[in-house]
């Protein structure tokens, strides 16, 4: 118990503080149920593109063009879903990210351009791209805009889990554990309510690939392929992998995915497509999969965390607000932890942002809105700086590969 | 031999532009506008005096913004924050410019020196947390694209702007005083009857100068180029990795400062909510484009300044004009994988000249 406390402090920590913030009144936003179902609303996005960019990099690939494939996913989800209906959106969000996908791994793969210009090369296309369509595809729309589709009807009815959530007019156990304000114990009903009722079968679907993308990669014979060929491609060549084409394989679902993500942006959040609303959710996928260490369940985790600072920016300043404190309690640590290790300047900036936060925070109602607008963001910088040293990535990601070189 | 080499680099942007018309060709036919005629009435509307000042003036920020990528790029690094840095630089050079009084000389040095410094020290953030906690700096400068955007916001509407109750005047900063203004270059070239054609042009040819200069001839810039292209290799021949890309990334910030100059101190004199913005993200086209060579660069800047310029008149002939985004895409796309291509086939060339050598000997 002391061990595993001492191993994962910095996750433990920051959950315990933000549940004694959560019992001030000011702040209870911090853990409703509310917000957390708002946070996994926004957490499946951000963990598919993490999911895309994971199935790219463990073929050797780095996929900085995850955002330009979202961005096509929010468009041709959009367009097919205001023709067709939700789930040929979401067919469509694929397939637009996929090929994408496609454009990306002719480049890397075939003609082994740098995967990062090719990647921005692919951002830069789709936000032309995604302008061009959707001017020319709502011409004859009365509300035709440059920059937005037509209002989409994205309902596809939700799902709530009976018994434990309240589905299918069955009694609710988080519910009633959450009505009953103890500490702790309702704050993660609140967390298990949220997570649970009222996801819509998009949401479902997406929620179930995350085990499926990781039995494929692990348990199947294609998914060994698939990562033997971004740890030791001539390896993998001289065992009979066809490298080039697991790679085009590998960067195309993870087109898929981003696309996916991009049209379950427009069908599950805005219900119109909006041009720049993926936000840089696409990097921030990025930053997930970095945070997971290019696994599922740890991209999950990860996206949870953003989802969860971007649900607290949506839902309310307040429980911004009390993420002030949160810091200062943090950097307070942080400074006693480098007082230990004897590392004393350091220690004494810590401990000087600490108590400017703490300043800010008692010398303050809310923080402002145009701060509130990047918690994510921020929470990805923070999160990645503190979180990215022990990372196990794809041995030969990044690296160009071509057929009978040693390399 | 070494000539050809040259002509063969050059063959790949010339592909890329045609493929980039083929392809909008394509498009423009199956959304049933005639391409021909399209391209003749942007070209026409291109070549106008007016058009062609427009165009310079666009293209002054957009080759800064390029040249401040390459220096990343030259140093194997890649700052898609120039965005934010510029902005960043502008809004506090703006309301400093503004709340001075200096004269004329003093004033300009004063408002450049801010922009430089503080685009510097917002993109030196990146460098930091690259060195020091191993955040890869693509995904930094995205994010302090974000962060600086909100950090921006913020400063605009309520350290630098005095809100009047009821009044719908957006945020801006006060209007930079006439001695903090760069004149046009009108008068002096006699073209009286034109707009503007501002005067910082001038400038932006010394940054190109500036740049080739510090990156191919100081013994600093070889040391960025050294780390840029084998970091263990610099690493050996004594330079200091860390500390070279926080500079690296510090110059590259630094270049982004000017991108900001031109727009204020030209024809905007204030920052308001609609500055502009995109240019950074346009500079990494035109870097990629113009092959970080301070020529290219120049040459590529002007060419998407072209592209856009004239697709503004085909919103009055009713042919989206947006086909000129496409265009601007599919060119950096193509020219990247062109340049790719007519790599591999000039050292496929080279091996084979050295071995016939190597064979007669």
């Amino acid at each position: 118990m002391i061990n595993f406390v001492k191993k994962h402090y910095l996750i433990i920590l920051p959950i315990v503080f933000i549940v004694l913030i959560a019992q001030m009144d000011k702040y209870d936003q911090l853990t409703t149920s509310g917000t957390f179902g708002a946070a996994i609303r926004l957490a499946i996005p951000i963990c598919l593109a993490g999911l895309g960019g994971m199935f790219s990099e463990r073929t050797g690939i780095v996929n900085i063009g995850l955002e330009g494939m979202m961005i096509m996913g929010t468009w041709f989800g959009a367009w097919a879903a205001w023709l067709y209906g939700p789930w040929y959106g979401i067919l469509a969000g694929i397939l637009g990210g996929a090929l994408f996908g496609l454009i990306h791994a002719v480049g890397t793969v075939t003609f082994q351009v740098d995967h990062i210009v090719s990647g921005v090369a692919i951002n830069i296309l789709a936000a032309g791209v995604a302008r061009f369509l959707n001017v020319v595809a709502y011409a004859d729309q009365p509300t035709q805009s440059s920059t937005q589709s037509p209002r989409i009807d994205g309902d596809v009815g939700d799902f709530t889990l009976p018994y434990l959530s309240g589905g299918a007019d069955t009694p609710s156990l988080f519910g009633y554990l959450q009505d009953l304000n103890y500490p702790f114990i309702s704050d993660i009903a609140g967390l298990l309510l949220g997570a649970t009722s009222n996801l819509s079968y998009i949401s479902v679907f997406a929620l179930v690939l995350i085990p499926v993308a990781a039995w494929v990669l692990w348990s199947t014979p294609f998914g060994l392929q698939m990562r033997s060929v971004g740890e030791l491609p001539t390896g993998s060549e001289s065992l009979g992998v066809n490298v080039y084409l697991m790679k085009y394989i590998g960067v195309m679902i993870s087109g898929g995915f981003a696309g996916l993500a991009g049209a379950y942006l427009v069908l599950e959040s805005s219900g119109i497509y909006r041009e720049g609303q993926t936000a840089g959710r696409g990097f921030i996928g990025l930053a997930s999969m970095i945070f997971g260490n290019y696994r599922p369940f740890g991209i999950f985790m990860g996206s949870g965390l953003f989802g969860y600072a971007d649900a607290l920016q949506l839902r309310s300043d307040d429980a911004v607000h009390g993420l002030l404190i949160l810091i200062s309690l943090i950097l307070f640590i942080f400074a006693i932890k480098q007082l230990i290790e004897k590392k004393y300047i350091n220690s004494s900036i810590s401990i000087a942002l600490s108590i400017g936060f703490l300043v800010w925070f008692l010398n303050s109602e809310t923080v402002p809105s145009e701060f509130v607008y990047f918690t994510p963001h921020l929470t990805t910088l923070i999160v990645l700086s503190s979180a990215s040293q022990k990372l196990r990535m794809p041995q030969k990601v990044g690296q160009p590969y071509r057929k009978g070189e040693l390399n | 031999m070494k000539l050809s080499l040259k002509l063969t680099t050059l063959l790949a942007p010339v592909f890329a532009i045609i493929v980039a018309f083929g392809l909008s060709t394509i498009m423009l036919y199956l959304i049933g506008e005639d391409p021909i005629e399209t391209f003749k009435i942007m070209y026409d509307y291109g070549k106008t005096g007016k058009s062609i000042v427009s165009i310079l003036n666009r293209s002054v920020p957009l080759y800064i913004s390029a040249v401040a990528v390459a220096v990343g790029f030259k140093m194997g690094l890649f700052n898609i924050g120039v965005e934010s840095q510029y902005l960043m630089g502008a809004l506090l050079s703006a309301a400093l410019g503004a709340a001075v009084a200096l004269p004329s000389f003093l004033h300009i040095t004063l408002i450049i020196f801010v922009a430089v410094i503080s685009s510097a020290f917002w993109a030196a953030i990146a460098g930091y947390l690259k060195v020091k906690k191993g955040v890869h700096e693509v995904i930094s400068t995205i994010m302090l694209n974000y962060i600086g955007t909100g950090i921006i916001a913020y400063l605009l509407a309520n350290i630098f702007f005095e809100k009047v109750e009821l009044s719908t005047t957006a945020p801006q900063t006060d209007l930079l005083p006439e001695t903090a203004r760069i004149p046009s270059l009108n008068a002096f070239l006699g073209i009286e009857d034109l707009p503007n054609l501002h005067g910082f042009i001038i400038g932006a040819v010394f940054i190109g100068i500036l740049y080739y200069w510090i990156v191919w001839k100081t013994s600093l810039g070889f040391d960025l180029r050294a780390t840029g292209s084998s970091p263990m290799a610099a690493k050996f021949s004594g330079a200091n990795p860390a500390r070279l890309t926080i500079l690296a990334m510090m110059i590259s910030g630094a270049f982004a400062g000017f991108v900001g100059i031109a727009p204020l101190t030209g024809y905007f004199f204030k920052y308001t909510t609609d500055f502009p913005s995109g240019l950074g993200f346009a500079g990494i086209t035109v870097a990629l484009l113009g092959r970080n060579h301070p020529v290219g660069m120049a040459l590529g800047a002007i060419l998407l300044s072209f592209l856009e310029r004239s697709a503004q008149i085909l919103d009055l002939k009713d042919v989206p004009k947006e086909i000129e985004k496409i265009m601007q895409a599919v060119i950096v796309l193509t020219v990247v994988v062109a340049y790719e291509v007519v790599k591999r086939y000039v050292t496929n060339r080279q091996i084979k000249e050295a071995s016939k050598v190597v064979a007669n000997d």
